[in-house]
């Protein structure tokens, strides 16, 4: 299997860069996937990955991008509170994207 | 070919979810609550009900390791969480009920502090009039 290389250590991810032990994330390895997506890793950038990976630990899965969206609409107010604007952080989208970036399985949904 | 089309504007159901199976050994309980989670999405009315085996699925502490599964005990708190979320925000229209039937959960020698969420217990005859005036139930 394919892996990461950070700061030495073999991170193993699937076909598609999704890693496939979320306890093996930090913030290098995302540093990492999002130039290998070609991101310019923002604050807000951040926001949403760590966002994704709360949400994940608490329940287990990835959430809902309209629970996304209005979490990012409450911490930086509602003109960044739209699907469109984590589509312009995330062209790829932000579930599929972002959930890469954030070390967490592929989204199987589309809500 | 004909155009399918879903008008789903305005519309406003109340649904109720009846999960009567034990967590594991059967796809009902998590398919069941991939339902109720595709519900909020849509913004529509749910009364989430536990009857039967299904009060185990939300019961605490839950070891999945020997069955090989994910544990998606967690993934209940969603429920809760979406819930709560739609009780604070006045824009939002969606009622929510997270309900315990008393006789089973009695039955099984659990209360209401063995489970992961906050729920309303109801008993049976409360209950038959929540399925009463639901819209649609959906079993599982």
């Amino acid at each position: 299997m394919a892996a990461y290389n950070v700061n030495g250590n073999d991170i193993e991810h699937d076909e598609e860069g999704y890693i496939t032990d979320v306890s093996q994330w930090n913030m290098d390895l995302a540093q990492i996937i999002a130039d290998a997506e070609g991101l310019d890793m923002t604050d807000e950038h951040w926001a949403v990955v760590n966002f994704l990976r709360e949400y994940y630990n608490e329940y287990q899965i990835a959430p809902a991008v309209r629970v996304l969206v209005k979490a990012i609409k409450k911490q930086f107010g509602p003109e960044k509170g739209s699907n469109k604007y984590l589509y312009e952080l995330f062209p790829y989208g932000p579930a599929k994207q972002a959930c890469k970036v954030a070390g967490l399985p592929k989204p199987t949904g589309c809500v | 070919m004909t155009e399918v089309v879903f008008e789903i504007e305005g519309v406003k159901k109340v649904i109720t979810f009846l999960n009567r199976k034990a967590p594991y050994g059967t796809i009902y309980a998590l398919e069941v609550l991939e339902s109720v989670l595709i519900t909020a999405a849509f913004e529509q009315h749910a009364n989430i009900v536990f009857v039967d085996d299904g009060v185990y699925q939300i019961k605490k502490g839950q070891d999945t390791a020997a069955l090989e599964m994910k544990n998606f005990l967690p993934t209940y708190g969603i429920i809760e969480m979406e819930k709560e979320d739609a009780d604070e925000d006045e824009d939002m229209d969606m009622n929510w009920r997270i309900i315990v039937e008393k006789e089973s959960m009695e039955a099984r020698g659990l209360t209401a502090d063995d489970f992961k969420i906050d729920v309303e217990v109801l008993s049976s005859a409360e209950l038959a009039e929540v399925l009463e005036t639901s819209d649609a139930v959906i079993g599982g």
